[in-house]
């Protein structure tokens, strides 16, 4: 059986996306955002093993990254350091104000076996999709 | 080139309404000109080019009222040309339409009122941005912790010094002092209540402040007296803090042969009764007083109906004025240095305290005997936009329009001030006194504001005889005439023609250089180094304004004799 | 050789006291900058030669070559999108803005991604500010509402707000009381003296309740609001109050989640209401280190502050119908040229799918995910570090970035001016 949590995904700066976003193509840069960051109580009710990956899932699209068990994150909340895996799951719509909703995006979460891609691969994809 | 036939007013070489010739060569009025081009300006009206001796212009408060008020960026929008940028706004206009605006209505040169030293740069990066007219700024001083340390301490050799590394700091032009010891109460939203309330935390009043300003001004020997925005702005009454402000510096005498002290937009400055009640003008009190002091000037600060955006270093008062009209409000307070705020609010006739606010301006204009005592302003954009100034001429001129206004609004205009009764109608000499030879005079810019021999080849020709129109009557053609200069000549180039821009070259800024005595200038430099050591929020070498940032100066000099 | 108050170009807090050591026209060591920013100036990997699209590939070219496909590609766009400008100096703007102009093109900053609901909340309210040494000298009390400088503006606490002495502030931290609104305990929330968790999305919620309370109609306001307890809104409520000199630090909280504007005009308005009782100021944490000037520069210049169409030769600006997001998502732009910035990443990827289709210019040192759907790739200097020029720090306050050390790469100011060249050249030619 396999357990989906929906929750509310958060994505925004942090020192290691900040000390690595004029490094973009870097390993560093692709450690500090292909993550997201799950309340204890969730990471533990998805079963997701130690160094465990994730997929992360909405209407706009989905994406696997590295699963992180963090203290401060409230149950039903998952955070993603902004950067191109958390904006493949922000949705296009800007609200009639230009600026997409990058916060309080309704995901579906659960515990995955596929790996993360990285950032070539991520957006080689994109150009193919681009034909849909 | 010359310009041949015009009808020339020149009050400052005692030209008024003689047919000349103007001859300029190389930027300058010369004798003759060998050739050039000639400008045949038979049966127009030909003046000086004008001078805007207080605007709103460039530097950050100009700014947060284009960011704050997108909604008067989408007024007065133009599209670009082959010759000219987009143009947008009213009340903020967007640089290029300054520059492009003030050419139309010909004139030539425009200061900024007020400067912040710590944020100069932005106000400099505006003014490089402005086209076509010479400009220069004012400094702002009447908050800085120094500046109140040095009065306190009565050093006025320091403070002194310190306004002359204010000056350089911020390549300012003048010292212009803005409810003095306010904006620092305002620190902790406070004010200050009249000249002799004490500044919180700082042990000076503003009667203090002013006068040590002065007294430094006048020993720097700066080419502008001290530009003052009284204490108590805007509040009904406060007519009395006027006078007694002026009477307080009476013995303080100028180092120069030009006014000792200028008060700036006086119509809100002006206030009788002892709330909006009975509010009422006071005018003809304050230019009795002006017409009794000769060593005191002044400009209007004239209300234009309509949309305004009100922006000042008064920050006490904006945020006053917020929240008596419910408007939106922007606040900016300066480490120790200023305040200021800005907010939008529209005047309407039908208002009393408007219709009596504008009767008040051109009461002080008209009551005040004589003309060179005086600067035609609407200290724009807080009484109104500066492309109304032919509006505020026509109405100098003429009082059968002064009439006609005044029926158009609430009866309190007529009730609570003089104005149905002055006759007075102020002539071209006049005009060309409070919008041009005035200013310059009061500002110290010698070569500006006149035509005779050495002057800016500046010069302003309006489709309009002055020997056959009369303005009293034919007020409509002087305000027509003077929105559309015929021809716009700067520094001896054709800037308009038929009231189209056609040139567009850039002015330079005026700054003053002024010297001080060595160790003066390092008690204030010891001073300067521990203020940036404990409190600014940057580093001492990073704060003065570097010479990328004035491309084309006009440095004048002075200093401590 | 020690390169003293060097500005730091990376965060809105534009530090300017950090000190670079240079060996042999090196940089070999920072000083004083956080993590972020020595990050940045100890230097990355760079683009280093001009390149084009060829048959799906990236192959080197000159920068003749580069300027001449730049200026090509945004004469023949019809609606040609010039983005980013926030890590570059106010020069380089001034330039893009009036090759905008003249290519009728939409300019736009990464404000619009960011504090542009924060301009638009300014735009309905207008924004009660002050200079960060205001703070520094006065405030007693902090407030970060959706803000977390523990990791994106890590020297702020320190040098601006709470743990800063100044004038009227000689204890520092311990003269002070720090608030902390956000949706998740950050590193900031366990620094403050009082955490208030929200539920996603409810700011307006919060802060109308915290308005209603301030103004003495508590009543009004139910026991929990938002999930959050009455008795902690009337506590944060009282310390507001009693503040000689408050501040609220708004952060991207505000302007990404629901509500967007309305949140900022929300809390614009709290700190208006806030005057009436005592002193308070509200300032928005701009990310990058000059932003801020983008906007300076293009309200002074356009009239507007950022999205600004200039497609029919006036400026237009309708944040939601001519931002970048905008733009891009509903395919309008048929071109794009991007100054010192990374919409790949930092744009939804559905929006992104715009660049896809489209001839993309990229002016930035740096490779990164733009540099993929790139068609003209344009290397150049890093401002601040090898390239002078002026920037506005968060406060609007500005400063002139300095010039450490010297490198091979054309500055953004310079690569901009040849391709405004180019297009002035082949306009003549028509």
């Amino acid at each position: 059986m396999v357990i989906i949590l929906k929750a509310i995904m958060i994505s925004g700066r942090t020192l290691g996306q900040g000390a690595t976003c004029e490094a973009k193509m870097s390993p560093e840069f692709f450690k500090a955002t292909s993550t997201c960051a799950l309340a204890e109580s969730d990471y533990d009710a998805l079963g997701i093993p130690k160094d465990g990956n994730v997929l992360v899932r909405t209407r706009s699209g989905e994406v696997v990254v590295s699963a992180k068990r963090e203290g401060g994150i409230p149950p039903g909340l998952i955070f993603m350091p902004m950067g191109p895996w958390a904006n493949a799951v922000v949705g296009p719509k800007t609200g009639g104000c230009g600026t997409p909703l990058y916060k309080g995006v309704e995901v579906e979460v659960t515990g995955t076996d596929r790996r993360v891609k990285g950032v070539r691969e991520l957006f080689a994809d994109l150009e193919t999709e681009g034909q849909r | 080139m010359i310009i041949e036939g015009g009808i020339v007013y020149d009050p400052r070489n005692g030209i008024l309404g003689e047919e000349m010739e103007i001859s300029i060569e190389d930027g300058r009025v010369v004798e003759e000109s060998r050739d050039g081009d000639k400008i045949d300006a038979r049966g127009m009206l030909v003046m000086p080019g004008g001078l805007d001796a207080h605007a709103h212009i460039a530097g950050a408060k100009v700014n947060t009222g284009r960011i704050m008020r997108p909604e008067d960026g989408r007024r007065g929008t133009e599209a670009r040309t082959k010759l000219l940028r987009p143009q947008t706004g009213y009340t903020v206009p967007n640089c290029y339409a300054i520059g492009y605006r003030y050419a139309r209505l010909g004139y030539t040169t425009a200061f900024e009122a007020a400067t912040p030293i710590l944020e100069a740069r932005n106000t400099h990066e505006e003014l490089e941005e402005i086209p076509i007219v010479d400009k220069g700024a004012l400094t702002l001083f009447g908050n800085n912790w120094e500046v109140l340390e040095c009065v306190r301490d009565g050093d006025l050799g320091k403070l002194a010094a310190f306004v002359a590394w204010g000056l350089r700091a911020s390549r300012g032009y003048g010292v212009k002092v803005v409810n003095p010891g306010g904006g620092e109460a305002w620190g902790f939203g406070g004010n200050v209540k009249g000249i002799d309330d004490p500044v919180p935390n700082f042990d000076v009043t503003p009667r203090q402040i002013i006068r040590g300003l002065m007294r430094a001004n006048e020993a720097l020997g700066l080419p502008h007296s001290v530009h003052l925005h009284t204490n108590n702005l805007g509040k009904p009454g406060n007519y009395e803090t006027t006078l007694e402000t002026l009477r307080a510096v009476e013995d303080i005498a100028a180092s120069r042969d030009r006014q000792v002290l200028h008060v700036t937009h006086m119509q809100f400055s002006a206030y009788g009764g002892t709330g909006w009640r009975d509010f009422e003008s006071k005018a003809p009190e304050i230019a009795d007083y002006f017409n009794r002091h000769q060593q005191f000037t002044m400009d209007m600060g004239q209300l234009i109906f309509g949309s305004a955006t009100t922006m000042t270093a008064d920050a006490p008062l904006e945020y006053g004025n917020a929240r008596l009209l419910k408007a939106k409000w922007s606040n900016h307070d300066i480490e120790l240095e200023e305040s200021s705020g800005v907010v939008p609010l529209v005047y309407g006739r039908k208002m009393p305290i408007n219709a009596i606010q504008w009767a008040i301006g051109l009461e002080l204009a008209l009551l005040t005997e004589d003309p060179w005592q005086m600067i035609m302003t609407t200290d724009h954009p807080n009484g109104g936009p500066f492309v109304n100034y032919p509006e505020v001429v026509a109405l100098l001129m003429s009082r059968p329009k002064r009439e006609e206004e005044l029926k158009t609004l609430h009866e309190l205009a007529s009730k609570r001030s003089s104005l149905p009764s002055i006759e007075r109608e102020m002539g071209w000499n006049d005009i060309a006194i409070v919008t041009r030879a005035g200013p310059a005079k009061i500002l110290g810019l010698e070569e500006k504001g006149h035509l005779g021999m050495g002057a800016d080849g500046d010069v302003s020709i309006y489709d309009i005889d002055p020997e056959k129109v009369d303005p009293s009557k034919d007020h409509e053609k002087v305000k027509a005439a003077l929105s559309r200069a015929k021809y716009t000549i700067k520094g001896g180039e054709v800037v308009v023609r038929n009231g189209e821009l056609v040139a567009v070259p850039q002015g330079r800024t005026y700054w003053v250089e002024a010297s001080v005595p060595e160790d003066e200038a390092a008690k204030v430099r010891a001073d300067l180094v521990d203020k940036f050591a404990k409190y600014y929020s940057i580093q001492i070498s990073n704060y003065m304004v570097q010479d990328a940032y004035v491309t084309s100066p006009r440095i004048v000099r002075a200093g401590v004799i | 050789m020690i390169a003293e108050d060097v500005l730091c170009p990376f965060c809105g807090c534009l530090c300017d006291d950090i000190k670079v050591e240079v060996e042999e026209g090196k940089i070999v060591g920072v000083k004083r900058a956080c993590r972020l920013g020595s990050s940045k100036i100890l230097g990355h990997e760079r683009t280093t030669a001009p390149m084009i699209r060829v048959d799906g590939e990236l192959l080197e070219t000159t920068y003749e070559e580069a300027y001449d496909q730049a200026a090509q590609i945004l004469k023949e766009a019809k609606r040609p999108l010039l983005y980013g400008w926030c890590s570059t100096v106010c020069e380089t703007a001034k330039l893009g803005i009036l090759l905008a102009e003249e290519v009728g093109g939409v300019v736009d900053s990464t404000a619009t991604v960011c504090h542009g609901p924060s301009i638009i909340g300014i735009e309905e309210k207008g924004m009660a500010g002050a200079t960060l040494g205001q703070i520094k000298n006065r405030a007693d009390l902090i407030v970060f509402w959706g803000a977390n400088p523990a990791e994106a503006h890590p020297r702020h606490t320190v040098r601006y707000s709470s743990n800063a002495r100044g004038m009227f502030t000689p204890d520092g931290r311990g003269g002070r009381k720090v608030i902390v609104v956000d949706v998740r305990e950050t590193r900031t929330a366990k620094n403050a003296d009082k955490f208030i968790l929200i539920k996603p999305g409810t700011d307006y919620e919060v802060l109308s309740a915290l308005r209603m309370i301030v103004q003495g109609k508590g009543e009004i306001v139910p026991e929990t609001v938002a999930g959050v307890a009455k008795s902690d809104l009337e506590e944060a409520a009282a310390m507001m109050l009693a503040a000689k000199f408050g501040v609220v630090l708004i952060g991207l909280g505000l302007t990404h989640s629901r509500g967007r504007y309305k949140n900022v005009d929300n809390a614009l308005s709290l700190v208006a209401d806030l005057n009436g009782f005592t002193k308070f100021v509200v300032m928005a944490m701009r990310g990058h280190y000059n932003v801020a000037g983008f906007g300076q520069v293009c309200a002074w210049s356009t009239g507007f502050p950022m999205a600004v169409d200039l497609s029919r030769g006036a400026p237009y600006f309708n944040p939601g119908e001519t931002a970048a997001c905008d733009l891009l998502a509903k395919r309008e732009a048929d071109a794009m040229m991007v100054v010192a910035a990374d919409p790949a990443s930092n744009f939804p990827r559905a929006t992104v799918g715009g660049m896809v289709e489209i001839p993309v210019i990229q002016i930035d040192p740096f490779p990164n995910p733009t540099t993929l759907l790139a068609d003209v790739v344009i290397p150049t200097a890093v401002c601040g570090i090898e390239a002078e020029g002026t920037a506005y720090r968060m406060d609007g306050l500005s400063l002139r970035m300095k010039k450490v050390v010297d490198s091979p790469y054309p500055t953004d100011e310079e690569a901009v001016r040849e391709i405004l060249d180019r297009v002035r050249r082949l306009s003549d030619d028509n």
